[in-house]
């Protein structure tokens, strides 16, 4: 296979996802449009938490979609890295809190 | 790919091709190409080296195109519109009309001494002001149109409030444009000027009537930009995929007739840059204006017309749907 894993055109496939499993595909988008789109929260605020996501779950197709989303929207350089450190103190937070699991054990055993 | 084609192809499929104008309901007058700043998205090139200007003649003849009964507002642009020396005439034969006027100013230009007049000679003849501040972070207003322009723009902005400017009840109407900073596309105009509105209020007291969002257009210095930061091909294939069949109807063209510093005629602004006469037996020059025949011409399109269908489309007036 010639192919490469992850591909930046992969992204403009997105829509097809649905391909193979239509009824699933098309609840799957009409949730993701109404999650995404504004209610309480803003277009812009979503548009951050959705980035943040992203960064934290590796996705470069997500990257890519949401940081064109947050400049079409006006929303700066450093508001976009503020949303990303939130998610980065979050995946810092959650590996640490699982130490209390090492730190229960530890004590657990240790004479 | 040919997306001069492409886009043909896909008005044949919405059957509006050829296209043609409806009307003429706007007269754009691009009246010179100097400028005092030189912005890194300037379709039209403007510059302080710059010289094209056009003729008392040929602004004479505008007035008189002007003047049909079926065209409701004269559109005036640059360049920096302030440069010309016989703006202030222009504009005093142009507000005896009782017609829309609106001026296309970068703002930055009415701090300096020679043009500070122009507040006050703006609020007198009732001309709408229109204000490019494509983004509300300053370095990124100043990496696209030059060092301190956001702070210059800002303060001008107070200067045009303080006459009533974009005030409720002084009939005096203040627009800004909003436009991307890079390769991108512009977002919600309805998310955007809700955020303009209460940035601009919270941290500077200004006050504005409407928010424009601009597509920047592949053509003269946003598309060397684009060639030289290696997003040509990517820019042009999100204008294609953003394709909107529902902004065909009303593209500016179909309404807007655009007079070049010569006086020649042109569908709109970005085909003036591009050179694309206007096409069949239709007057070419502002002094052969004739209505009845500009107003059924066929348009002259090609690929950077993706720019006015994409998404909500885009004119100078912003979105095209609501
Ligand atoms: S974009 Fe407007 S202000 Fe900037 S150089 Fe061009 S004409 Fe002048
Ligand atoms: S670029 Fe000009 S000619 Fe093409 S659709 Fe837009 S307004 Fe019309």
């Amino acid at each position: 296979m010639s192919q490469l894993y992850y591909e930046t055109k992969d992204l403009q496939d997105f829509s097809n996802i649905g391909e193979f499993a239509h009824e699933q595909g098309k609840k799957f988008f009409d949730y993701y449009t109404s999650s995404t789109s504004s209610g309480k929260l803003t277009e812009r605020e979503k548009a951050l938490i959705a980035l943040a996501v992203a960064t934290v779950r590796h996705c470069p197709y997500c990257i890519d979609a949401y940081t064109n989303k947050c400049l079409s929207l006006g929303v700066g350089n450093d508001e976009m890295m503020e949303a990303i450190h939130v998610g980065a103190a979050m995946v810092a937070g959650d590996t640490l809190a699982h130490a209390t699991q090492m730190r229960k054990i530890v004590k657990q055993k240790e004479m | 790919m040919d997306f001069s084609q492409s886009f043909a192809d896909q008005l044949k499929a919405c059957s509006e091709y050829p296209l043609y104008a409806q009307a003429v309901e706007t007269l754009q007058t691009n009246i010179t190409r100097r400028c005092n700043l030189s912005c890194r998205h300037c379709h039209v090139e403007a510059s302080p080296a710059r010289t094209e200007e056009m003729s008392r003649q040929d602004m004479e003849a505008c007035l008189r195109a002007a003047a049909h009964p079926e065209i409701k507002t004269l559109d005036i642009t640059g360049g920096a519109p302030e440069t010309h020396p016989r703006l202030v005439w222009f504009l005093r034969e142009a507000a005896l009309m009782k017609k829309r006027v609106l001026v296309r100013s970068n703002a930055a230009i009415l701090l300096e001494k020679q043009y500070q007049h122009f507040l006050d000679i703006y609020a007198e003849s009732g001309a709408e002001v229109v204000v490019s501040l494509p983004n509300l972070n300053h370095d990124r207003t100043d990496r696209m149109r030059g060092p301190d322009v956001f702070g210059k723009i800002i303060v001008a902005l107070g200067e045009l409030n303080s006459r009533g400017y974009g005030k409720k009840g002084s009939g005096l109407v203040l627009d800004l444009v909003h436009n991307p900073v890079g390769a991108y596309l512009p977002g919600s105009q309805e998310v955007l000027e809700r955020e303009y509105r209460n940035r601009l209020r919270r941290d500077f007291g200004i006050e504005f009537n409407r928010l424009y969002c601009l597509i920047n257009f592949p053509v003269g210095r946003y598309l060397d930009f684009l060639r030289g930061s290696g997003n040509l091909e990517e820019y042009f294939r999100l204008l294609k995929e953003s394709f909107n069949s529902a902004a065909v109807g009303s593209v500016m063209c179909r309404t807007t007739l655009s007079v070049a510093p010569d006086g020649r005629l042109f569908d709109c602004d970005f085909n003036q840059v591009l050179d694309l006469s206007l096409s069949g037996q239709t007057p070419v020059h502002i002094r052969d204006f004739d209505y009845a025949k500009l107003s059924r011409r066929q348009i002259v399109v090609r690929g950077h017309c993706y720019s006015c269908t994409a998404g909500a489309g885009s004119s100078c007036q912003g979105v095209l749907q609501k």
